[in-house]
């Protein structure tokens, strides 16, 4: 087996350049910059271009700074590339459980890992356009590429050359973290921002993390034949979700063939014969296995460093990032931050609904709140796990009176005749009310299906009225419909019942 | 065999019970009152076993199976050991900090098997100890001895030490790397641990630890209804070997206007609803076959009927209704139910029986059978041997159907009383005052 070579670059082909054209063109010449700018917004991810279009639409005169890409990690190494190879592994792990559903198993199922990878290359691609650097040139934004630094509480260089602002959006976003395993380092290791420059599949993979991109990408790699372990430092794999739905998790790695390590620690990494030998320790039991690449997926840190924030007198730590408050206002008031680079939940959706409210409360005084957003999030693995609002230890935290609602897929027609029954919905709502306070959905489409809820929370509906709502038959959202159908019940109490029994009697 | 062949009376119940009684008197080391997890050759001590041996004895001799001074003599041997057992903590140690490795060796006391220091396998242990200090209340030496020992045992666990500073207790510790990461999450059979932590009249656990615990708990309305969750049938079974949970309640079941009892007798409806409704389609499964629990397994993936590969998870926690589930289910779980649902739990054992007769052994449950894996006769993969575990709550869970004995022997027991009035628990048989010498 030849030395893995994990430093490999993403191939220079038609969908790379074009790519490339749209979010960082070689060719490209920084616009003459203006006076002042009303709005300059730093960094151009998923929170950037979110707070650029929203302002450009208001015709606000906004500039946008970009080091590197724009579309940030979601486009090019984050929720683009993963759910587009995500897509390709269920391909192949439909195939081989054909069975399953009643077809054939394929003969002689061989994974084209380059034909996964370009295709991610493609879609990539094709998405780019979105967030191409003509289009927001065409909507009136100036954008430059290049190194900023503040030098003011109102002024910032681009490449040196100085730029004004009345206010400014700080939202350059989060970079994975990196362990300081012993070796590591010099063996060499994978994460979002390289992994989908792979051409050729590690026949050996070691996913170090259990948390979201951990286990995503463990579960994709092993579908597309690498034999993967996946090494989690806690007892249970995402460890923020409810226990069943960990527990759920863990039974399908299992059934997928992923070694899975939990409650295991990786201490050391070291390269023998062109083979990276990691040592584990789980409690008391220590052992060493042999990989050709690794995984790591264990968090992100927010990117601070470089922007001289000193200078504009914005606070900042290292591990966590800016400090804002629930208006998601800088210690320098001019200065607003969005997104990864500022916020605990570190997604697309909330990145993109914090740079609203960072456009509206820094353009016109507004005081719209963070806490104030519901925000679903989730896990996009087979089952997909998804959550929002609170959850039940949360609930009891705060002294809050909790009711969960649960209804298992297999209770629900579409997934068993999907044969898609494993996984649950759980609505959770304060105890003698139909109030929703939160729900996990666990299933195939479990990412679908949380925002009916969400559309709920935010719309102050409670059971009572979802019960009221058709929904399609057959589907597996009708889950939802039968958890309300569940609370309905409830109110059917003993002495409502025998009141009902007497009327209808008369 | 036919229904008129196996009438599910007083007598097999009986039969059932003594059978249940047969393994730890077959089995027990009269050296040292210790007992082993399994009937297998080679099988080491697990403390709770020993546990369950010593809330057996005074079964026994209330129904005439073994003499006073036969049990006392059992008794007496397992208290001496833990006594004198080495409470060092290093690791060919029996225990530390009071606390006892989970296996042991059968004749030396020994650890094996680089066994944790378990948290509820020593706190089932000690509730036998209670128990046999509860029943053995006479004048003579030996007697006298034994309550000296138990309460010398109970006093010297150092409940606090497990919480590790931390909000609950955690759930084992080793000599080679200190406290397991493993907490406890949501409803469990820990009740009693909890209980007998926070009666210590030495080393308690503080008194938001138990609230800390609850704090975990998830109530769901399931396939109808409202439960505390917790998905094996053995959660809802272990603390209530001990403790009559009938009509007593803590915060958590006040707020929910139900009971730990209650609580169960659900559980054993949401496992028949999930094994009628079966969502993985495994063979034998109906109203009347279930009993998802802790219990042996077919480990390696073997071929079933429909020849379609299983994943089998050997000795494990099988719940509803998010599984573990490989198709194998535990009599002896269903039985356990009897004080729950009586009619419900004869009716499956009945079922089993008849359907599966290869599940009795020696007049015993085996611990597990998967009818999925069914065998070229047709007979379903069967646990081998007998697990001492099972023959114990099938044992002590008879005897509270039938006469609620050790219910009564342990309402008797201050330390758990004291530790179920600081967990919150009210109302029900706790607002009457202690009678020594129940039985």
């Amino acid at each position: 087996m030849p030395h893995f070579d994990a430093s490999i670059t993403t191939p220079q082909d038609t969908y790379e350049r074009e790519r490339l054209a749209h979010v960082h063109p070689t060719a490209w010449n920084n616009p003459t910059p203006a006076a002042c700018y009303q709005l300059l917004i730093v960094g151009a991810g998923s929170a950037g271009l979110a707070a650029a279009a929203a302002a450009a639409a208001l015709g606000v005169r906004v500039a946008l700074v970009e080091r590197h890409l724009l579309g940030g990690t979601c486009l090019n190494t984050g929720c683009v590339p993963s759910k587009t190879i995500i897509r390709t592994a269920r391909a192949y792990a439909e195939m081989r459980d054909a069975a399953r559903y009643g077809a054939r198993v394929p003969e002689d199922i061989q994974v084209d890992f380059a034909a996964a990878m370009e295709r991610v290359r493609r879609v990539r691609s094709h998405l780019s356009g979105d967030d191409s650097v003509r289009r927001l040139a065409d909507d009136g934004v100036d954008v430059f590429f290049g190194n900023p630094q503040f030098t003011g509480t109102d002024s910032l260089t681009v490449n040196g050359i100085p730029l004004c602002f009345d206010k400014a959006i700080i939202a350059t976003g989060a970079r994975p973290q990196v362990l300081s395993i012993p070796g590591l380092r010099e063996a060499g290791c994978l994460t979002n921002a390289n992994v989908f420059n792979l051409t050729e599949l590690p026949r050996r993979l070691l996913v170090i993390g259990g948390g979201p991109l951990g286990c995503e990408l463990a579960q994709a790699f092993c579908r597309l034949g690498a034999r993967t372990t996946i090494v989690q430092d806690l007892p249970l794999f995402l460890p923020r979700e409810e226990r069943d739905a960990a527990q759920i998790l863990s039974d399908a790695f299992a059934r997928d063939g992923i070694e899975v390590r939990l409650n295991t620690q990786v201490v050391g990494v070291r390269v023998e014969n062109g083979q990276k030998l990691v040592d584990l320790v789980s409690d008391d039991y220590r052992n060493t296995i042999a990989v050709d690449a690794i995984l790591t997926g264990v968090g992100r840190v927010p990117n601070v460093e470089g922007l001289q924030l000193e200078a504009a007198g914005v606070d900042y730590a290292p591990g966590t990032g800016i400090r804002v408050n629930d208006f998601l206002c800088t210690s320098n008031p001019r200065i607003h931050a969005a997104g990864d680079v500022c916020l605990e939940d570190q997604y697309t959706d909330t990145a993109t609904a914090s740079a609203r409210i960072a456009v509206q409360n820094a353009l016109f005084g507004g005081r719209e709140r963070l806490s104030k957003l519901v925000i679903p999030w989730c896990t996009y693995t087979d089952p997909e796990i998804a959550h929002v609002g609170l959850y039940v230890r949360e609930a009891n935290q705060q002294c809050i009176p909790v009711k969960t609602f649960t209804v298992p897929m297999h209770e629900i027609d579409r997934a068993v005749t999907d044969s898609e029954q494993v996984g649950f919905v759980k609505i959770h709502v304060r105890e003698h009310t139909d109030r929703i306070l939160g729900a996990t959905i666990v299933t195939r489409h479990a990412g679908d299906m949380i925002n009916e809820i969400t559309l709920a929370m935010v719309a102050g509906v409670g059971l009572r009225t979802l019960a009221r709502v058709i929904h399609a038959y057959p589907t597996q959202a009708a889950a939802i419909r039968r958890a309300a159908d569940a609370y309905n019940r409830t109110r059917l109490t003993p002495r409502v019942r025998a009141r009902l029994q007497r009327w209808l009697s008369r | 065999m036919t229904d008129s062949a196996m009438p599910m009376d007083e007598t097999w119940l009986d039969d059932m019970q003594r059978a249940a009684f047969g393994y730890f008197a077959q089995l027990v080391d009269p050296h040292n009152g210790l007992v082993p997890d399994t009937s297998r050759a080679n099988s080491p001590v697990s403390i709770a076993v020993v546990g369950f041996a010593l809330s057996a004895y005074p079964v026994a001799v209330t129904r005439g199976w073994m003499s006073r001074a036969d049990a006392l003599r059992h008794s007496l041997a397992a208290l001496r050991f833990f006594r004198d057992s080495d409470q060092s903590g290093t690791p060919q140690a029996t225990g530390y900090k009071g606390f006892y490795y989970h296996f042991l060796d059968l004749r030396s006391g020994a650890r094996v098997w680089r066994s944790e220091l378990s948290m509820i396998d020593t706190a089932l242990l000690i509730a036998g100890v209670l128990a046999a200090a509860s029943y053995f209340d006479g004048d003579t030496p030996d007697e006298i001895e034994l309550r000296r020992i138990a309460d010398a045992l109970y006093r010297r666990v150092d409940w606090s030490w497990a919480q590790d500073g931390g909000d609950t207790i955690r759930q084992g510790w080793k000599p080679e790397c200190g406290f397991l990461h493993y907490g406890w999450e949501g409803y469990s059979e820990a009740i009693v641990l909890y209980a007998l932590a926070m009666g210590s009249p030495t080393h308690p656990i503080t008194g938001d630890c138990y609230h800390a615990w609850t704090a975990t708990y998830q109530w769901e309305n399931l396939y109808g209804g409202d439960f505390l969750y917790a998905g094996p049938l053995f959660v809802h079974q272990f603390s209530h070997a001990w403790i009559d949970f009938r009509g007593i309640r803590d915060a958590f079941m006040r707020e929910k206007c139900s009971d730990y009892f209650q609580n169960s007798r659900r559980a054993v409806l949401i496992q028949r609803e999930y094994a009628r409704l079966n969502p993985h389609s495994f063979a034998g499964y109906d109203e009347s076959t279930w009993g998802l629990s802790a219990c042996d397994g077919p480990s390696d993936e073997q071929q079933d009927v429909s020849n379609e590969t299983r994943h089998l998870f050997g000795y494990a926690a099988r719940g509803v209704p998010y599984g573990p589930d490989d198709g194998t289910l535990s009599a002896p779980a269903v039985l356990a139910s009897l004080p729950f649902e009586p009619d419900i739990a004869l009716e499956g054992v009945r079922s089993m029986l008849l359907r599966y007769p290869q599940i009795l052994t020696d007049g015993r449950f085996a611990s597990a059978f998967n009818p999925s894996l069914a065998l070229a006769d047709g007979a379903p993969w069967v646990s081998a041997g007998h697990y001492g575990l099972d023959q114990g709550i099938v044992l002590m869970m008879i005897e509270n159907h039938r006469s609620g004995f050790i219910w009564q022997l342990m309402r008797a027991c201050p330390y758990l009383v004291d530790g179920l009035r600081r967990a919150g628990f009210r109302g029900g048989w706790l607002q009457q005052p202690i009678h020594h010498g129940a039985h």
